[in-house]
């Protein structure tokens, strides 16, 4: 196949847009955790509304495609945005695709962090925690010191399985705009007339991508399973 | 908020829910058509055999669907043979084949490993039942290996199900009328996304909890020979219905 010789002339644009999606990746998961930690402590505490709170969260993004929280929150979040700027009566706040993006994406894998977390959070023994306790640590030095770094060597397994589904649905994001890889490799395809070779060369990186983060990962399970007797 | 587009424009919702349906489960019938043969290929010793079912899935694995979709529905384009044969059929000119053949080889990889992971989930012990039966390797698979991979495959295939329901929202950006198509019409139209979006998220997030609720109904029914025995009794004693 000719036509390789036009790939390497727009490999900047191309890099342009692998940066911007690992961006969108990196901050997306961010959001994720956070929110994926903070639900998972809701759906684990006792009080009913917060516990209810945290399943209506999981369960409605659950069973609505990606997509279409996406162009909620792009579109008709930018109408509820100018809705409430005019009663408050700030200046125009433009929801650009990189927000709507990384929110979105991060507020979806927020829910399936949370069941992660929740099922992490429960393999810690409770003795352990009692143990710190006892010495008179405070709620968040438990927390910070006893409960994470035991937990993250059970949640890191669906971490990375997050973590893998999350970076392919970075590519959404070119829906909406935003000038990722798929969108830039969809200019220069159009441009070129030779999307095939432009989106077969989006769909490498996309694997490259996804393998780098299995031996991350790998790696990373390794280092927290330090200590743990395999059979 | 204001519904009333959606409500007058319920037909057009209705007729994208008819062409989400017929894409979802045309791709999950053929999908999963292809991934038993392939599950069956994938779990041998032949690297010749193994080799390329395991590169097919490691790439529609790896891969965003939406890279697939545009590598078939504009890659395609480019290349001569697809020229010629889109003067000679007209309906290659439909971006419904394209969505569908994209959804189609995403879902059969994803079910390969998911079987995959299920025939190799089986007790050693059957398989050597089987063969000091004198059951041929054919039959085998057919009698003993493959019904009790696919109650075990089942969970597992249920979220792909989901996923897949989900990720066909993609065929809305290649130009298809589906369900969130539909919304975007509306969208556009009467310039509501917010309602419009909303309500086609209500559509869906209905479609996937009756799926949820249907393959409930089938592990009930195909894993009763694992339930508790007390719970059994229980259900029959208050007649519940399953």
């Amino acid at each position: 196949m000719d036509g390789f010789d036009k790939l390497v002339e727009y490999i900047p644009l191309m890099l342009e847009g692998a940066v911007v999606t690992v961006t969108v990746a990196f901050v997306s998961l961010a959001i994720a955790v956070v929110l994926g930690l903070i639900a998972a402590s809701m759906k684990l505490s006792k009080s009913r509304l917060s516990n209810g709170i945290a399943t209506t969260y999981t369960t409605v993004i659950r069973g609505v495609p990606d997509l279409v929280l996406m162009l909620l929150i792009f579109f008709g979040g930018q109408i509820q945005v100018n809705n409430i700027g005019a009663y408050f009566e700030w200046d125009y706040i433009d929801v650009d695709a990189f927000t709507a993006g990384t929110l979105t994406i991060g507020f979806i894998f927020g829910a399936y962090m949370a069941e992660t977390f929740r099922g992490a959070f429960l393999a810690v023994p409770v003795g352990l925690l009692e143990a710190g306790y006892a010495y008179g640590m405070s709620g968040w030095q438990v927390f910070a010191r006893i409960l994470m770094p035991q937990m993250m060597r059970h949640a890191l397994p669906g971490i990375g399985n997050n973590w893998l589904v999350l970076m392919k649905t970075t590519a959404l994001v070119s829906i909406i705009g935003l000038h990722d890889l798929v969108l830039n490799a969809g200019q220069a395809g159009g441009s070129t007339r030779l999307p095939f070779i432009f989106y077969l060369f989006v769909a490498f990186a996309f694997l490259v991508f996804t393998t780098v983060s299995i031996w991350g990962l790998r790696w990373a399970e390794k280092r927290y399973s330090v200590g743990v007797r395999r059979v | 908020m204001d519904f009333t587009p959606i409500f007058d424009n319920y037909q057009l919702y209705l007729s994208g829910f008819v062409v989400t349906m017929k894409l979802v489960f045309t791709a999950l019938a053929i999908g999963l058509a292809m991934a038993v043969p392939l599950a069956i290929m994938r779990t041998s010793s032949n690297p010749l055999v193994n080799g390329p079912v395991w590169a097919f899935t490691y790439f529609f694995r790896g891969t965003p669907l939406l890279v697939q979709m545009f590598l078939l529905y504009y890659g395609l384009g480019q290349l001569q043979f697809m020229i010629d044969l889109n003067q000679q059929f007209d309906f290659l000119k439909d971006a419904y084949w394209y969505a569908l053949l994209a959804f189609t080889l995403n879902t059969a990889a994803y079910t390969t490993e998911i079987i995959r992971g299920a025939i190799e989930g089986t007790d050693y012990g059957q398989i050597e039942a089987a063969r000091a039966c004198g059951m041929s390797k054919a039959q085998t698979y057919r009698r003993v290996i493959l019904p009790s991979a696919f109650r075990r495959a089942l969970p597992a295939y249920s979220n792909e199900v989901i996923f897949m329901l989900h990720g066909s929202a993609i065929a809305s950006v290649i130009t298809i009328v589906d369900l969130l198509g539909a919304a975007r019409i509306v969208a556009s139209k009467h310039y509501n996304p917010f309602e419009a979006f909303i309500a086609v998220g209500v559509f869906y997030f209905c479609i996937t909890f009756a799926l949820i609720g249907g393959f409930r109904l089938l592990e009930n029914h195909w894993f009763a020979h694992l339930r508790p025995r007390e719970e059994v009794a229980g259900k029959r004693k208050a007649q519940q219905p399953v």
